[in-house]
């Protein structure tokens, strides 16, 4: 340990800690642009200038190391002057634009200047302008702001793990951009706003529309992905405007995927307002006792074992806990939410969950990722790994379909036969998972969404075992889900009863009243001709098509809601805007439909429903995630040695369009376009 | 610097024979896995091998691509280090390039006379521009380094000193009968950066070597 003395605060601080860290520790706020403590230090902006004794010449804290006996001072007439210095060289090129600004209220610059500027400018010269640079549809840029911090650079060198942008150029005529007009190749590219200081690079959809302090915020959680990458929806009046990511350390450390980020749009097209019920063959509007009365008719002399349920991606735990109860009321076990028809095994938590949480994957020494390619079903959790690979050390190998990832993996094959490869010891990447203390193995939906899912998913499982990644103080069996709903649906027992239909036979006439619980993700014409479809949820997107009657639901962002994210990490979200029209919180609606066939379900508000929850799985007593090594090595059902020879092939197609509220979103779909045939260069 | 306007390119960029064999010493100069660092020289081949094939000096796009690829970078990265440094044209530029220094001592030289000069012969109006027949591309630099022959005029890797306005545009004129550029150095007869007409100091000191020293 380093002792030093900051403003007469004498603080002892780790080797290798910069000044600027050791002044945050004494409780001394430091000025910054360029530094951000989750990129590499680039020293080039000046402003965090402190006084060092000794040192003739103020010191740039981010840059600096500590040394024993240091004294600091970071507020002194002298650190003042030279913080001002910079200030107003920074704002010698800097347009002052702030009215038009979309930054303004919380721009780095605006604040500093309040503290560290001039009230007028000495520099009457001409300041310079730079052209806009194209990023893609997400973000926008007016370069004219830049400060040139490079946080940007950085970033999506770094943590993106895409070396697209850069500073071309040089003194006066340094520009930051891609040199080629390329829209950037990354999902994480939203976090470009953030980091940027000024309003260089804003949110393209939220241009103009709103400033910070008009912004009602509400905590939630992005389901458009299994991660549950905390956010902060902002809101004004009924209308969501932006969603902006919430910092956990254990979870998405400051980062969040565009799709979560900027789909929101969706919220307010294709929306369920009111209750439709088909007559003739049409859909027509209706009131929501015609919609229960039509369902409550056909369900009359049904017999329990002839109805089903699926629950959908985007469902909330507590709208799923109350639909089971309403379907046990009628003696119904006919319940899925594998939508993908995963192979998965409820029947012990660390089967289905990604054991190791995402901050494990900074310990693990070594990865094998089993059809899955987390760049696209978890952008955010993909960028740790990239961490964990910077870091050195950490051979990773890919089983599946051979996507782009961020990192260098090797690629060994897509056939589930290079499993057995692994565990017989036949394959070279084997001796790496072996060697590791401890191995790590993510297995993708991909890999389990199959016919032969259940032997995959056993394989793993054995192979995870052989490697020795099941010890008691770590658990190297992780499974990667794409829906924010699943874990939370596996918790609670949203699958089949001993003797209930899965979705595969609940298709084809299987069941005579079906229950969509915001169900879009499977091919709805295996619905038998015949088979009465409720279709409850918020999108009029492929399930309420096939549907005989829509009740219509909340959307993530209007209701409070309980997700158990794919590490098994139970959160909470709250409802940020009211649903539209007569669109009611999904549990209520269940509620109030058991009510009308004389079943009502013994709940009335939603700490009773979590009540219910708890009872029926005591998981969703606590929020947060606990870590667990593995303690049963006894593996789930499946065979083995009964791997087909089909190739895993990925498990989502296109990134920005995976469920009902990206498939209407205008910029998902421009995305979608940008994506699929890159915009052409300006020249050719 | 603008990212938009990119100047016509060549279809392709390949190495010839000449580039290969020069590329293969350079990386030999650098450990494995750090053959990035060869990228100056690399490109510096490239803006070679242009000006060998097409008489323009410059750097294509698709050939720093080429350079990116190669040495196994992001071609941003490439972008980067070609646009920082002058000598790298990332525009087509004439056959002669023309780069003046006005810097301080050449320009209290007489370096105006040298553009006026320069852009009355190629019949251009401003730095930047390349002359109608392509011959000539003029461009300003900062000091070349040689000021005390001032004022400078460097056509493309020669240095043409103790320049002025006239022997300007003689030496532009023969370059435009097709004629082969003078030998470079000093204009006007200097001896490397001696005082002008000869030596004016220790001229009385005795010759070190038993040997006079002979013209
Ligand atoms: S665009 Fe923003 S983040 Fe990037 S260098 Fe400029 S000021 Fe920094
Ligand atoms: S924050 Fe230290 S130089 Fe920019
Ligand atoms: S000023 Fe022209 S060479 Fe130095």
């Amino acid at each position: 340990m380093v002792k030093l003395v900051v403003d007469s605060i004498e603080i002892e601080v780790a080797p290798g800690t910069s000044v600027l860290q050791a002044c945050e520790l004494a409780g001394k706020e430091i000025p910054r642009f360029c530094y951000h403590d989750k990129l590499s230090v680039a020293g080039n902006c000046r402003m965090c200038l402190v006084e060092l004794e000794k040192s003739p010449k103020p010191i740039a804290s981010c840059a600096f190391p500590v040394g024993e006996g240091m004294i600091v001072r970071t507020d002194t007439p002298m650190v003042r002057q030279a913080r001002r210095g910079v200030m107003e060289f920074l704002l010698i090129n800097h347009p002052l634009d702030c009215p038009i600004c979309d930054q303004g209220g919380e721009c780095d610059l605006q604040d500093q200047s309040f503290a560290y500027g001039m009230d007028h400018s000495r520099y009457s010269e001409n300041k310079r302008a730079v052209t806009d640079k194209y990023l893609g549809p997400l973000v926008k840029t007016i370069m004219t702001r830049c400060i040139q911090c490079t946080r940007c650079i950085r970033f999506a060198t770094e943590i993106a793990g895409v070396s697209e942008l850069g500073a071309t150029g040089r003194g006066e005529s340094m520009e930051i951009g891609t040199y080629v007009e390329r829209a950037l190749t990354s999902e994480l590219s939203g976090n470009l706003i953030d980091i940027c200081p000024v309003g260089a690079l804003t949110s393209a959809p939220y241009a103009f529309v709103a400033r910070s302090w008009e912004l009602a915020k509400t905590d939630s959680i992005d389901v458009l992905e299994a991660l549950g990458t905390p956010i902060r929806i902002d809101t004004r009046g009924p209308e969501v405007l932006r969603i902006l990511p919430r910092a956990d350390d254990d979870l998405n450390e400051e980062w969040m995927a565009d799709k979560g980020r900027f789909s929101f749009d969706g919220l307010k097209r294709r929306r369920l307002d009111r209750p439709w019920v088909r007559r003739d063959g049409k859909l027509v509007a209706a009131t929501w006792q015609d919609a229960f009365g039509a369902i409550a008719a056909r369900l009359r002399g049904v017999d329990g074992a002839r109805i089903g349920a699926v629950a959908g991606d985007l469902c909330d735990a507590e709208s799923m806990v109350a639909l089971k109860d309403l379907l046990a009321a009628l003696g119904s076990q006919n319940l899925d939410c594998r939508q993908d028809g995963a192979r998965l095994d409820a029947s012990r938590r660390d089967f289905y969950v990604f054991n190791a949480g995402v901050a494990g994957i900074e310990e693990a020494d070594a990865l094998l990722i089993i059809g899955s390619n987390p760049r696209h079903e978890s952008p955010v959790l993909n960028a740790r790994i990239r961490k964990r690979y910077l870091a050195g050390r950490f051979p990773i190998g890919v089983v599946g379909p051979g996507a782009a990832l961020t990192y260098p993996a090797s690629f060994l094959g897509d056939a589930p036969s290079v499993l057995t490869s692994l565990h017989d010891g036949s394959h070279d990447f084997a001796t790496m998972l072996q060697e590791a203390a401890k191995p790590m193995i993510l297995l993708g939906q991909g890999a389990v969404a199959r016919a032969d899912g259940a032997a995959v998913l056993a394989a793993a499982w054995r192979l995870a075992d052989a490697v020795g990644a099941l010890k008691p103080d770590w658990h190297g069996f992780n499974m990667l889900h794409t829906a924010a709903a699943r874990v939370g649906a596996l918790d609670l027992g949203f699958v089949p009863g001993s003797d209930g239909l899965d979705l595969d036979r609940m298709m084809g006439g299987g069941v005579d009243v079906l229950w969509l619980l915001g169900a879009d993700e499977f091919d709805t014409g295996r619905i038998g001709a015949d088979t009465f479809v409720v279709y409850q949820g918020h999108h009029g997107d492929r399930g309420a098509a096939r549907a005989d009657v829509i009740l219509p639901g909340a959307a993530y962002t209007e209701k409070d809601g309980t997700y158990v994210n794919t590490e098994g990490r139970v959160q909470r979200a709250w409802r940020a805007t009211f649903a539209p029209g007569e669109a009611r919180e999904d549990w209520r609606i269940v509620r109030a439909f058991s009510d009308v066939i004389g079943q009502t379900l013994p709940y009335d508000d939603i700490g009773a429903v979590r009540a219910r929850l708890e009872h029926v799985n005591p998981v969703f007593a606590r929020v947060g995630l606990k870590r667990f090594g593995a303690g049963d090595r006894g593996g789930p059902q499946g065979d083995p040695a009964a791997l087909s020879a089909d190739p895993f092939v990925a498990a989502i197609g296109d990134y920005y369009q995976t469920n009902p509220i990206s498939r209407a979103s205008l910029t998902m779909a421009e995305c979608s376009r940008t994506y699929a045939a890159p915009r052409a260069l300006a020249a050719e | 610097m603008a990212d938009q306007e990119f100047p016509a390119e060549p279809a392709r960029f390949v190495f010839d024979t000449q580039s290969e064999a020069e590329i293969a010493k350079v990386l030999a100069r650098y450990p494995q896995g750090k053959q990035a660092s060869a990228v100056l020289p690399l490109l510096w081949l490239v803006q070679r091998q242009m000006a060998r094939q097409t008489g323009s000096a410059w750097l294509p796009r698709g050939a720093m691509d080429v350079v990116a690829h190669r040495l196994e970078m992001p071609p941003i990265r490439v972008y980067e280090v070609a646009t920082f440094y002058l000598m790298f044209n990332t525009k087509p530029v004439g056959r002669y390039h023309l780069q003046l220094c006005t810097t301080t001592p050449c320009w209290l030289r007489g370096s105006d006379d040298l553009v006026a000069a320069c852009k009355k012969v190629a019949g251009i109006r401003a730095f930047g521009e390349t002359s109608a027949d392509g011959l000539f591309t003029m461009t300003e630099v900062e000091c070349l380094g040689a000021c005390v022959n001032a004022p400078i005029l460097q056509i493309n890797d020669d240095y043409y000193e103790d320049m002025d306005g006239e022997l300007t545009v003689a030496l532009l004129e023969r370059l435009q009968r097709g004629e082969a550029p003078p030998a470079p150095g000093s204009m006007i007869g200097r001896q490397t950066s001696a005082p002008v007409g000869g030596a004016t100091t220790l001229l009385d000191a005795a010759p070190r070597t038993a040997q006079p020293v002979t013209e």
